[in-house]
Parts: structure tokens; C-alpha cells; sequence
């Protein structure tokens, strides 16, 4: 018998080098109903339904600009201070979901995972595009505060860096895609990691110039700030919008190389990890 | 021109025994340094048989061993075993839920697999969005699953409740619904685990009958995991017999079966006296009239005995049935009298036939049994030797949940 006679194998090991990608793009009507799953399912039962959806930012915004803005006076780069602030936590958070709801995707869909077969990568990609409809949302909320801010007095402009918008989403879905299927990886022998996920990422906000800009770090810091590739899409982020912040098209290269590294290496070994996870979980 | 739908060569699948987790990171290393040196992974010996009463030394053990088969297109094969000969592990590896050890299977046609009806179904969602989630997690396109929504609805008969979130339910409509669903997948392989033991009878045999649909009339290839030798008798035309890890009989379905139960009773042909004169000597037990040892619970049990007439002087006589566990601790006696009569000699059928509600936990049972003459003398008594095995789910359909107890009753509550 010709191999060529069969349509499908199913050995041990597949090559670190097939990505399934194509069998990913078989599936995309799965993608998008899972989204529309997260999305029906998270305001069910809820009487402010998608409002939820802002509920979050506007409070964080006004604790942040409470603590760091009042309290300790943290500069913003000229910004009126609850827009400087939403500009981060709205960046942030779709990073931020985007990793922690990934970091534990094959511990929340050991489950499914264990009676069906489907090409795994659609989970993690369902959340990031999940992530993307609540973070457009919460952008809708971000751009209201906005206009709101430049009719009461134009004190900043949009710069050309808003045309990298599109660039900025797909970096931070990247990033926070490939670091979370890093993790979700190691998480399923080695439980340990996603304890310290949760703090970590509140951590690693700190560490990034969510609550104070790049400029008013100190000389001798700076470095560890450029290193963190989050950096480089908030400040961008903001420029963009604000017109106020550092931006470096070296430091965005720099981000992108990076995330790009993370999210090839992502995928590796996430789906090296899948074929047997089902048997450590 | 060949037809092979599905081949399987050489493949094994092994499990790590104990924690997982902990010192997992030095086992990995040193996994890691034993492949670098070009040695065998150490914690992967070959040559330890899947026997989970006898300890193996190693930490690991193989669900599947070695297994080799072919399996024809439009084939309907049932895979039976005993509990832990491989059958599961067999199924996820087709299904692709887990990868094998070593080994490959290679095939043709797209395959459908039902390890679990329902799956991904969100109870906050409507039977409709279900449909459509569902659908697409087995692997059909959205298209497909419009195109057949309709005929999906009919057969489970949900059309009203078709835009109500699932939650609201009853489980046996909630089953109905995931069933149909995964029973209008398109696809040239079906690989089914023991799903039907869900729902009430009548849809059991609703989904009986589209599977045997399925694989006579539409030229599918099918796999069936089952305890239930009924079904596996009806649905399919071949059987693999799996026995701890191994691929022990492989050909027609009625062959297979009765491999399956030679091999559990295989002491039967010996039906030794413990006590009496065998006046009657009893040479038989037979349970449920036929070979296949498995009941369910609240099956009613048919246990026939029968006898040779040697000299016996009375017309009558009292039997009695023990019934014992694999450790043969007794569980259970009835006797005759306590129903009231006695049994005549019957020269012609020479035999006597006991039917009561199997109320045991599943397990596996031998059956002794003997006769006393009307002053409760013995007469014949024969060691346990008849085995039989209950099943994992309860006669009504639902799953056995490993609930307290040796035995089950049920009382009137009021």
C-alpha cells in the first residue's frame, strides 16, 4: 500500500515546525461563534449588560487618578490626568486579559479539550478576539473622554502615530497571546506559574508606563523600561492619540521583533504541549 | 482497488503512574540528558503488561501495547473489554484528544468522534446558539450546520425550546439535543464511546437506530465502545476484543463476544460439589440464557440451573442461589421457600429458573447454587463457579455514580 493512500496520520510527534495553521483556518467559523459565545454569555443574566464593559476602566481611572495623580502627584506629561490614566488601563487591559485568560486556557478547557478534537490554537485566538470586541468598547468609552477633555480646552493633538493604531493592537494581542500560551504551556505540569501570573501582571504594569510616563522615569531606570516591549506600544499608544509621550521608531522595531519572537515560540510550544496534555492535567 | 478506512500499526500508549507535578522537573532533565546521550527515555520501559492488580516496577504503564489492526470501510466495529483493557485510550487516540506513545494510524475520510454528547454546550446560551457552537466544535462549517438545523431540531424534539437557554432543559432534552446534533455530523468515520447510556429508553433506541443508519445505509465506517453486548450485537458486524492493552480477538462480531465471555468464564465447564449425594446433581449455570455475562443494574436477572436426574425420591425440592463477589464473600442468598413453593421435578426441561432485579454495584459476581429435598437436606451444592458482571450504568440509562453500598434497593417513598 502507497502511503499517498491515506489522507491522515496521527504519529507521536509532529515536527516543532508545523504550526497547523491551515487546520487553524479550517475551523474559523468555530473562532467566531466561540466569540460570540464570551460575548452572549458574559451579559446574560445581567441588567447593565455590556455596560460592564465600562464600568471598570471609568473606576480605575478615577482611583488612579485619585492615588498617583492627587496623592502623589505622579506627572503626566502636560496630560489632563484621568485621560493620561484611561489611555494606559485601556491599552493595558486588552494586554492584560489577553495573557491571563490565555495563561489558563487549557486548565479552563481541559474538558472540551479531553472528548473532542479541534485545532487547540482556536481557544487562545478566541480570547484575544474576545478581548478585541471589549477593548473596542472600552476604546469607544477612552475617545468619549476625549472629545470631552479637547472641547473643554485643547490642551493636546492627535499625531501621525494614530495611523500605527492598528499596529499597536496586533502587537499587544501578540504579545499578550504568546506569553500567555507560553505559560499555559508550563502551567500544565508545573502548576506553580499560575499563581504567579495574576500578580505578575499587576507587577509587570508597574514596570510599564501605565501610571507615569516614560519621561519622568529616572535616567538610571530608563533601561528596564526600554527593555519591557509593553513600553514601547503604551507610549506609542499614547502619542498617538494624545500627542504626548516618547515615541522611537527604533524602540517600536525593537517591540515588534520581540513580540514576534514570543508569539513564533508561543505557538511551538503550545502545540507541542497539546497533543499530550490531556494526560497531565 | 483496497478499502482500508482506518490502519493501525504498531501502537502503544503509556501512562505515568502516581503524581504528576512533583519532582517533575528533575525527571525531566533527566529524560533530557538520557536523550541527549542518544539512551532509552529511563522511565519508559517496554515489556510491562496493563494488569492493575499486580505491581509493576516501574512508574509507568502501558494502556495499549503493540496494537495492530485494519479496520474496512463501511465496517461497524464494536470494541470490547474489560474495564482498563485500553478501549478509552484507543478511542482518544482516534479522536486525536491525546497523541500515541509509538506507533501510527493512518486512514481515510474525515472522522466524527462522540466521546461525549454535548460538548462545549454553554447552558447560558439557547438550544439554537448550542446547536451552532456544538456543531462547529465536532467540526462541521457553519453552512453545513445551517443546512441541516432543521432536521437537527426535529430529531430531538426541541422546536419549541429552541430559543430558550439550554439551563432551563430537562437533562433528557438537553441529551436529545446534543445528540442529534453530533449524529448529523458529515463525516465517513463515527467513533462512539458509550454515550447512549444516557436518556430514557425509547430515545436509546431512537439514537440506536440512526447509528445503525449510519453505518449500514450511508456506507460510514463506524467504532463503538460498549458495555452493553446488546448494542455492540445489533450495530456491529465485527468486534475487536482488547484485552489489557492488547488486541486479543479480532473478527466477527458473535465470535468476539463469545471470546469475551469464554474468557471470563473459563472455569465454568466445572461445577464442583461441596455438600449432598447428588441424587440431583446440577450441571449448569446459565445466566440470561446466553454467554454474555454483562447486566446492567435493576436488570432483571435470569439464572437457569440445570440438573441430570440421578436417583432422586421425592417429586419435589427446594434450590437455592448464592451469590458472591470476586473475593467470594457472599452478597446475597435466595431460596426457594421464601417465595412459597417448592420446585417439581421436571423430567422433560430438567432445569429451574430464578429471575430477580439485579440490585448489586457493578462488579463481578459468581454464582453457586444447590437443592435440598423437602427436609432441607442437601441434595447438591456446587461451589461458585457461573460468573457475570454488572455494568457501569443502571438499567434505566443513567450512569452508575459511585454511590455507597453494596447492594441497591429501591424503597417506596412517600
Amino acid at each position: 500500500m502507497h502511503k499517498s493512500d491515506f489522507q491522515w496520520e496521527i504519529e507521536p510527534a509532529n515536527s516543532l515546525l508545523d504550526l497547523k495553521l491551515k487546520d487553524t483556518w479550517e475551523y474559523r467559523d468555530l473562532l467566531m461563534l466561540l466569540v460570540r459565545r464570551d460575548f452572549v454569555s458574559f451579559y446574560k443574566q445581567t441588567i447593565l449588560g455590556p455596560l460592564w464593559f465600562f464600568i471598570q476602566p471609568l473606576l480605575t481611572t478615577i482611583m488612579f487618578t485619585f492615588v498617583f495623580g492627587r496623592l502623589a502627584g505622579i506627572s503626566t506629561d502636560g496630560l489632563p490626568q484621568p485621560l493620561f490614566y484611561m489611555a494606559g488601563i485601556t491599552a493595558w487591559n486588552y494586554f492584560a486579559e489577553c495573557l491571563t485568560k490565555t495563561s489558563t486556557v487549557f486548565k479552563d478547557n481541559a474538558n472540551i479539550f479531553g472528548k473532542v478534537y479541534f485545532p487547540r490554537l482556536i481557544m487562545p485566538l478566541s480570547i484575544v478576539v474576545s478581548n478585541l470586541v471589549r477593548f473596542a468598547v472600552q476604546l469607544v468609552l477612552f475617545l468619549a473622554v476625549m472629545v470631552f477633555y479637547y472641547v473643554k480646552d485643547a490642551s493636546f493633538q492627535p499625531t501621525f502615530a494614530l495611523a500605527l493604531f492598528p499596529l499597536i493592537v496586533l502587537l499587544m494581542a501578540a504579545q499578550g497571546l504568546g506569553l500567555g500560551m507560553i505559560i499555559s504551556a508550563m502551567t500544565t505540569k508545573y502548576r506553580d506559574l499560575a499563581f504567579l501570573v495574576t500578580f505578575g501582571v499587576q507587577l509587570l504594569m508597574y514596570a510599564t508606563t501605565v501610571i507615569y510616563p516614560l519621561s519622568a522615569a529616572p535616567q538610571n531606570l530608563k533601561w528596564v523600561l526600554e527593555i519591557n516591549p509593553m513600553t514601547a506600544i503604551i507610549e506609542t499608544f499614547r502619542y498617538g492619540f494624545l500627542g504626548a509621550g516618547t515615541f522611537s521608531w527604533v524602540s517600536l522595531g525593537y517591540t515588534t521583533l520581540v513580540t514576534g519572537g514570543v508569539l513564533i515560540f508561543g505557538i511551538v510550544i503550545f502545540n507541542k504541549v497539546e497533543k499530550n496534555f490531556v494526560d497531565t492535567v | 482497488m483496497n478499502n482500508i478506512a482506518i490502519k493501525v500499526e504498531n501502537l502503544s500508549k503509556a501512562y505515568q503512574l502516581g503524581e504528576i507535578g512533583t519532582g517533575t522537573i528533575s525527571r525531566d532533565l533527566e529524560r533530557w540528558f538520557a536523550k541527549v546521550r542518544g539512551k532509552e527515555d529511563p522511565f519508559l520501559r517496554i515489556g510491562e503488561t496493563n494488569d492493575r492488580n499486580s505491581k509493576g516496577n516501574s512508574d509507568v504503564v502501558w494502556s495499549l501495547k503493540d496494537i495492530n489492526f485494519e479496520i474496512e470501510q463501511g465496517d461497524a466495529v464494536g470494541i470490547i473489554g474489560r474495564n482498563g483493557a485500553g478501549k478509552s485510550t484507543l478511542l482518544k487516540i482516534l479522536s486525536r484528544v491525546t497523541s500515541p506513545t509509538t506507533g501510527k494510524i493512518s486512514g481515510r475520510g474525515r472522522i466524527a468522534s462522540l466521546l461525549e454528547v454535548g460538548t462545549g454546550f454553554h447552558p447560558e446560551l439557547t438550544g439554537r446558539e448550542n446547536i451552532y457552537l456544538n456543531g462547529a466544535i465536532l467540526g462541521m462549517r457553519k453552512k453545513e450546520i445551517a443546512r441541516k438545523f432543521d432536521e437537527i431540531v426535529d430529531f430531538a424534539g426541541v422546536e419549541r425550546y429552541v430559543d430558550t437557554p439550554v439551563k432551563r432543559y430537562s437533562s433528557g432534552m438537553y441529551v436529545r439535543l446534543a445528540f442529534a446534533v453530533a449524529a448529523h455530523l458529515e463525516s465517513e468515520i463515527l467513533i462512539v464511546d458509550e454515550v447512549l447510556a444516557v436518556g430514557d429508553a425509547e430515545f436509546q433506541k431512537k439514537c440506536l437506530g440512526k447509528m445503525g443508519e449510519v453505518s449500514k445505509g450511508e456506507g460510514r465506517t463506524v467504532l463503538f465502545v460498549s458495555h452493553n453486548m446488546g448494542a455492540v450485537k445489533t450495530l456491529c458486524n465485527k468486534g475487536i476484543l482488547l484485552t489489557q492493552g492488547n488486541v486479543s480477538f479480532y473478527g466477527a462480531v458473535a465470535d468476539t463476544i463469545n471470546c469475551y465471555s469464554q474468557n471470563f468464564i473459563n472455569n465454568k465447564a466445572e461445577f464442583k460439589s461441596i455438600k449432598g449425594n447428588r441424587g440431583l446433581e446440577i450441571i449448569d449455570i446459565v445466566i440470561n440464557g446466553s454467554n454474555d455475562p454483562s447486566i446492567n443494574i435493576f436488570e432483571t436477572i435470569k439464572i437457569e440451573i440445570k440438573y441430570k436426574i440421578h436417583n432422586y425420591e421425592y417429586s419435589n425440592f427446594e434450590t437455592f442461589i448464592i451469590i458472591h463477589d470476586e473475593n467470594d464473600t457472599e452478597i446475597i442468598s435466595f431460596f426457594q421457600k421464601d417465595a412459597g413453593k417448592l420446585a417439581l421435578i421436571d423430567e422433560k426441561n430438567k432445569n429451574v429458573i430464578a429471575s430477580f432485579e439485579n440490585i448489586l454495584r457493578p462488579g463481578n459476581y459468581k454464582v453457586s447454587a444447590g437443592f435440598f429435598d423437602p427436609y432441607r437436606n442437601f441434595v447438591d451444592w456446587v461451589a461458585p463457579a457461573s460468573l457475570f458482571i454488572v455494568e457501569e450504568n443502571f438499567h434505566e440509562g443513567g450512569r452508575y455514580d459511585y454511590r455507597l453500598g453494596k447492594v441497591f434497593s429501591k424503597a417506596i417513598w412517600s
